[in-house]
């Protein structure tokens, strides 16, 4: 056999020829195989990358709504500022990335180069603020305070300032008309995060980079309305940024107008009264303390009774809410922020709670009522009430006798309550409950709303506590360990508490029964919470679910909706309670503890029904609460370390309402001047355009209703009395 | 007998007659290898039109000036292809001491001040004029050539079974110069396709075991000291760092990589349609007509486009195959084993890398990607091919 195959070539050559083949149509095949894998399987995704990469936005953002008064007056709305921006795209083009272009507007518009430069550079995890953390297609502000002049100059020499704007641009203000701040129930805005952006993505409100939010109050509330629909330009891009495509136009929606139930002129009013009777207190000596009170925080709300709309809010302290606007300073947000500005974003009206005292009082006598104690019947009422051992004193240190649950509201005394919810407290087993309890006390006050929320159309809302023996096992088992480590049987006033409640603080003792049913003790109520309670007593039982928004008005003024009142539920009152305990709270006015508070007041043409609350706060000055009602409004004003009920808060609670009715200090009528008579019920009306009639509002004027003057009482109360 | 060939005896008859007779070299070449290529070559030319249309830096406003000088880089590299398949394989195996020695020579021009770097790769001749030249890619033919005379010499003689060990380091010796001139360049890309042609030129010489598997181990030794001794520019460490991890600097290194493969996954199965591609009219992918056509393929012609593309280079890889196993002397043989461990590497590396399945190495996509010294040598070894097959005996 010959050495070489006929082929010319060698076993070995012909194998290893083999071997190259299927290794080359192997990589071939794993090339078919990748392409399908990317193209087929994994396409999808690729193409929406590609989309991404080639598509850009130009945003013009919506005109946000303005929120209204009840009659049209703007609280929030926008006013035109002229806006200087910086096109990046444009910039970029230039050799020196724009920075002449740059340095030139600085000294136009009075800033320093670095200044300008910082503002338009992309934001990234290396880049400090300032920096733009938007979009890079989207004009960034430079400055939103240019004035005319500098304005002008940017447009004449356009050919100085190629890629830089200067154009009026609506900017959010809160004008406080007839200075009506009104800022919590306003709240703000602050830009979007990325985080929102992320997670509004794919709902049918998506955020855009260049968003304002509301944070807080209305604005965050009707944020989605108010916001409106930002037009979007989507421009097909090449990877310089150069437009190379057809643009697709989205036009902006402006968004709509809130019209809230809030009168400016009586939001002035009320919020005016609300700082003048906490200025009023702090010259007042706490015989309690020997000290001036402290008067840190107060609120007062005024209702509709027959609706729940909220008239005016006020909550001190408060602040200005155009510190927010165009992006709040590190400084202005440190003292919005810090303890020693006593947290003026609060909005304490529902967000601030405390110890209810007297004013709780309404609760207990229907409690009792339906525990089975006639209204009418006989209880006494001693100066003090004692439970093995431990005195409970009436707070007015004075006896009436036996005396109806009517006139126990009236003179607001405590023992009868004490009497009441002792003898409940046993007849539920006292220390060692039976299987079924039936707390009356506890169980009418959650009937009444508290304990929760009502449901106001404003954010973060606090419930409140009603402290239940559901309440007081889950806070005993919270705190036991600290309790038993910081008690001692024989030591200071604090650690015997806790020395008694390592032992049964999960039992509910009479002492705390009897404590609760004068709204004192751990119970926790909000304003907005009595408001609402006094108010459905006006009108018969009905809990409304208090609201601020009134009516969505469009932006182009077409379709309104309005927001109708709703309820939450009705108060357990059976028979003639409700007729007996408004006539009582009448009483409360007339010859009852707040009857100093409103001499002159025409009771027989407009009843005035009233209570009034101290509530004890350990180691803190006392709560004043004063909660009222005639036919068509509720005004509830509370007072943190004010003094007492009538005291603190009664004249201001007069002046709102005097200011509503027109009625002089000697209670004469004089309907011109009275701010509302009636509640508002019609909405402002809407021009054709679509803007909205507001009528001029003039600043509230203290002295057209001289200051209550009582003969022979002193303004803060009268020596040793306690509501 | 060197330069035998039937048709130039045959000189009574016309030349149309000639051209078309049975026995006539038209009839002999490979029409299927011819057609696939110029196919390739055609739709390279619509590729690299659609992603240079709108590139006015480098069109200079004119939009069909990439189009016509691909169209004509196609035309000269035909011509080359014929005027190889005249003058015949066995006719170059006597120019082979000649061609090599300038293709060294060329590329060691390429280290003194004439050479440009084009993309970190200092691997060119700018001649003026708007032409360039890269002369590693003529070393790639000369590499096989010389390497293919030396190991077949004694074989196709009849004198060995296999090339001698002496032979084997001879060639290698010969590949290993203009290699190590490459590499200082550098042109890792071209360095990797050079080895692995001088791997498949060995494996088709029946060189023995050790040989094959020592280049192997050599190869590997060496990459890894390349690595270790940090022999690599960083730009193209970046490039690795790339490949292992796209996700890691989609502005920077990754750029190229992701861009590639959301060009080409952006297709789907028929693609958006020839000048319709977003990524290709944005000019996302950059050298997107040159290392990175086979993205406008996949993007403007889906996968069928992309697919037939690599049908296509399969069918010319098909024949190239029949053509090495077919031919009776070694020498033939081993050229085209050569010519198939290029095209086959440098289009897998290529298309690859585009997928991300491959490192980024500058390297041109054979007959589609935009460059005349490519384009010429891949239609010289295309010529090679068809001579390889046209001079073997009718009757084997």
């Amino acid at each position: 056999m010959s050495n070489i195959p006929e082929t010319g070539r060698t076993q070995r050559v012909q194998i290893r020829l083999i071997v190259i083949q299927v290794l080359v149509f192997s990589l071939l095949l794993t090339l078919g195989g990748r392409l399908w894998y990317i193209q087929i399987r994994n396409g999808q995704e690729y193409t929406d990358e590609a989309k991404n990469n080639h598509v850009q936005q130009v945003v013009q953002p919506a005109v946000r709504g303005a929120i209204l008064d009840a009659r049209g007056v703007p609280l929030a709305d926008n006013e035109t500022r002229l806006v200087v921006s910086a096109s990046r795209t444009e910039l970029m083009k230039m050799k020196d990335d724009g920075d002449a272009v740059l340095t030139r507007l600085a000294e136009v518009l009075d800033m320093q180069p670095r200044e300008v430069l910082d503002k338009v550079r992309l934001c990234d995890s290396k880049t400090p603020q300032p920096c733009w953390n938007g979009s890079p297609y989207q004009p960034i502000p430079v400055t939103d305070e240019a004035t005319t002049q500098q304005a002008l100059q940017i447009r004449e020499r356009a050919e100085d300032f190629p890629g830089i704007t200067a154009e009026p641009t609506a900017v959010r203000r809160y004008p406080a008309p007839g200075k009506a701040n009104t800022a919590q129930v306003l709240g703000y805005l602050s830009p979007v995060t990325d985080e929102e952006l992320t997670k509004a993505q794919n709902t049918d409100s998506p955020y855009l980079r260049s968003d304002q939010v509301g944070r807080s109050g209305l604005e965050r509330t009707y944020d989605k309305e108010l916001r409106g629909k930002a037009g979007v330009t989507r421009y097909e891009v090449d990877n310089l940024g150069r437009v190379i495509g057809q643009a697709e136009n989205d036009k902006a929606e402006p968004g709509a107008s809130v019209v809230t139930s809030i009168d400016a002129r009586v939001q002035a009013v009320a919020e005016y009264e609300l700082n003048q009777a906490m200025e009023i207190a702090r010259k007042e000596m706490d015989r309690n303390t020997n000290q001036r009170y402290k008067a840190d925080s107060g609120a007062v709300v005024v209702m509709e009774t027959k609706t729940g709309r909220i008239v005016s809010m006020a909550s001190l302290p408060t602040y200005d809410p155009n510190a927010w606007v165009g992006g709040i300073s590190g400084k202005d947000y440190a003292d919005l922020t810090g303890k020693k500005s006593n947290f003026p974003l609060l909005n304490r009206a529902i967000q601030g709670q405390a110890a209810p005292g007297s004013i709780f009082k309404v609760v207990s006598t229907t409690a009792a009522v339906n525990a089975g104690y006639d209204f009418d019947g006989n209880y006494p009422c001693p100066s003090s009430y004692s439970i093995g051992g431990q005195v409970f004193k009436n707070f007015e240190s004075q006896g009436y006798g036996s005396i109806s649950l009517g006139r126990a509201l009236e003179v607001s005394c405590d023992t009868v309550y004490y009497g009441l919810a002792h003898k409940e407290w046993h007849r539920d087993g006292g220390i060692r409950p039976k299987k079924k309890t039936n707390d009356w006390f506890y169980r009418t006050a959650h009937q009444f709303g508290l304990g929760k929320e009502t449901g106001i159309d404003l954010p973060n809302e606090v419930t409140g506590r009603v402290p239940d023996r559901q309440w007081k096992e889950n806070f005993f088992r919270a705190n036991k360990e600290g309790w038993c480590k910081q008690g001692k049987k024989n030591g200071t006033y604090v650690e015997m508490i806790a020395y008694e409640n390592c032992l049964e603080g999960d039992r509910m003792r009479a002492g705390d029964s009897v404590n609760y049913s004068i709204g004192q003790g751990d119970t926790l109520v909000t304003p907005i919470q009595m408001a609402t309670i006094y108010a459905a007593i006006s009108n018969g039982g009905t809990l409304y679910n208090p609201t601020v928004g009134k009516a969505i008005v469009s932006g182009d003024g077409r379709t309104v909706r309005e927001i109708q009142p709703k309820a939450h539920g009705k108060l357990p009152f059976e028979g003639d309670t409700r007729d007996k305990i408004d006539e009582a709270l009448a009483g409360v006015a007339t010859r009852g503890s707040a009857a100093w508070r409103f001499g002159g007041w025409p009771q027989d043409k407009i009843p005035m029904h009233a209570k009034t609350g101290t509530a004890e706060v350990y180691g803190k000055q006392t709560t004043s609460w004063f909660a009222t009602y005639t036919e068509d409004y509720s005004i509830v004003m509370t007072i943190s370390q004010g003094g007492t009920g009538s005291g603190a808060s009664g004249p201001a609670v007069r002046n709102i309402y005097n200011a509503l009715y027109g009625l002089d200090a000697a209670g004469k009528q004089n309907l011109k001047k009275a701010l509302l008579p009636k509640p508002q019920k019609a909405l402002p009306r809407i021009q054709p355009d679509g803007s909205i009639d507001a009528p001029k509002i003039k600043p509230y004027d203290p002295a057209s209703q001289k200051p209550v003057e009582v003969v022979g009482q002193a303004l803060a109360g009268a020596p040793g009395r306690r509501d | 007998m060197a330069g035998f060939s039937v048709s130039r005896y045959a000189p009574e008859q016309s030349s149309w007659a000639r051209l078309t007779a049975r026995d006539s070299v038209v009839r002999r070449l490979d029409w299927p290898l011819l057609s696939s290529s110029l196919a390739l070559s055609l739709i390279g030319s619509l590729l690299v039109w659609s992603a240079t249309r709108n590139r006015d830096t480098l069109t200079h406003g004119d939009p069909y000036y990439f189009l016509f000088r691909h169209i004509l880089n196609t035309g000269i590299g035909v011509a080359l292809m014929i005027g190889t398949i005249w003058l015949g394989h066995r006719t170059l195996r006597g120019a082979v001491p000649v061609l090599y020695g300038l293709s060294v020579l060329l590329v060691l021009a390429v280290l003194t001040p004439i050479g440009a770097t084009v993309n970190g790769a200092h691997a060119w001749i700018i001649i003026g004029g708007g032409f360039s030249l890269q002369p590693s890619e003529f070393t790639k033919i000369t590499i096989i050539l010389g390497m293919a005379m030396l190991l077949a010499a004694r074989v196709d003689a009849g004198d060995q079974l296999h090339p001698d060990h002496w032979t084997v380091a001879k060639s290698l010796g010969l590949a290993i110069v203009p290699i190590a001139v490459v590499m200082l360049m550098p042109d890792l890309g071209s360095v990797m396709v050079m080895a692995v042609i001088v791997l498949g030129v060995l494996l088709a010489s029946g060189a023995s075991n050790r040989w094959v598997f020592g280049l192997l181990g050599a190869g590997t030794v060496g990459a890894v000291s390349v690595w270790q001794l940090g022999l690599l520019d960083d730009y193209q460490i970046a490039r690795f760092a790339a490949f292992a991890n796209p996700a890691l600097d989609p502005a920077g290194v990754g750029y190229n990589t992701n861009q590639a493969r959301i060009a080409v996954g952006s297709g789907g199965l028929t693609g958006t349609g020839l000048f319709k591609g977003s990524q290709t009219t944005g000019q996302f992918v950059p050298e997107q007509q040159t290392d990175f056509v086979f993205t406008v393929a996949g993007e403007e012609l889906g996968f069928l486009g992309a697919g037939l593309v690599i049908f296509l280079l399969g069918v010319v890889l098909w024949r190239a195959c029949r053509i090495a196993r077919e031919t009776t002397e070694l020498y033939g043989t081993i050229v085209a084993a050569g010519i198939i461990a290029w095209f086959a590497f440098q289009s897998f590396e290529n298309i690859g890398m585009t997928l991300g399945i491959m490192p980024v190495a500058g390297l041109p996509l054979p007959f589609v990607s935009y460059g005349g010294s490519s384009m010429f040598a891949v239609w010289v070894a295309i010529g090679l091919l068809q001579s390889i097959r046209v001079q073997r005996p009718i009757t084997a």
